[in-house]
């Protein structure tokens, strides 16, 4: 029963708390919307999430976020000095295929967005059995040094959050 | 409001304008479409971040008050930059880049964009 009402409590608690965040003031009025939103929301949505993901080790989502942060600020710098200062025929554009260990789509979704967000990688394609991740890379010397650095620093904390 | 805060909001929106620049120098400097990709997705994450971690400063020091709608902002971007960037990439690929181009999968099956486009006839576009 109490399934029914609250399928997924996880997620009316992040609606209503980003409801809140949205309004910017907290009023009686504002939390009972954000409350309603939060108990409705999921349960309109409910057929678009069979397998909802689980969390681990949720606190190492803190880390997580923590090291990705830090890395987009050096994958700034580091885009910008080569848009600026390198010779476009000195550019070592390189396609890597990265094999992943992690299985669940949330975790595959994280991932690909986070190697996009940070140093000089765009994700691009997954295999059609989802066990591997095309990456174009703008500059590398090392292509398999950045395979091997994706694994090591996003996919082995993610397996940790995720699976 | 101080000197020090008022130093500390001017430098952050001077950076998140530089970073803004460069990311659209990049676009135009840059060769291919793939390459011109990672100008917008890298070097103006931090030029939108800078300018909103200024307007959270500003507010916070001038005003007093904290306003979340900043880190909503930042929040909403990282969930969907990544999303277009990904269709941008996927959508050039199917039309200019062979799947001989590519790097094996190291799996049995090939690149997922590919496999969907060569089942059914011209069904790719």
């Amino acid at each position: 029963m109490l399934r029914r009402i609250l399928p997924h409590p996880l997620l009316t608690l992040t609606l209503a708390v980003t409801w809140q965040l949205l309004v910017n003031t907290v009023t009686v009025g504002s939390v009972v919307l954000g409350l309603v939103l939060g108990l409705i929301i999921p349960v309109v949505t409910a057929p678009y999430w069979p397998d909802r993901p689980r969390l681990r080790r949720p606190v190492r989502i803190i880390e997580y976020a923590v090291v990705v942060i830090w890395d987009i600020i050096v994958a700034n710098v580091v885009v910008a000095g080569i848009i600026l200062f390198r010779r476009l025929d000195r550019i070592r554009t390189h396609w890597i295929a990265v094999p992943l260990d992690i299985t669940t789509p949330e975790a595959i979704t994280v991932l690909a967005g986070t190697i996009t967000m940070t140093p000089g990688t765009v994700s691009a394609m997954l295999s059609a059995d989802g066990r591997a991740i095309l990456v174009h890379c703008l500059d590398t010397g090392d292509p398999d040094g950045v395979r091997d650095q994706i694994k090591a620093r996003y996919e082995r904390r993610l397996k940790e959050i995720f699976e | 409001m101080s000197q020090l805060s008022e130093v500390a909001i001017s430098a952050l929106l001077v950076i998140s304008g530089l970073f803004g620049l460069v990311g659209s120098w990049g676009l135009v400097r840059l060769r291919d479409t793939l390459q011109r990709l990672h100008a917008p997705t890298k070097a103006t994450t931090l030029g939108v971040g800078g300018a909103l971690l200024a307007s959270m400063l500003y507010f916070a020091l001038t005003h007093g008050q904290v306003s979340f709608h900043e880190l909503m902002i930042s929040v909403f971007l990282f969930i969907t930059a990544p999303v277009s960037a990904n269709f941008i990439a996927k959508t050039h690929m199917l039309h200019h880049v062979q799947p001989e181009e590519l790097p094996p999968t190291g799996r049995a099956t090939g690149w997922a964009g590919y496999e969907a486009a060569g089942q059914g006839e011209g069904s790719g576009n």
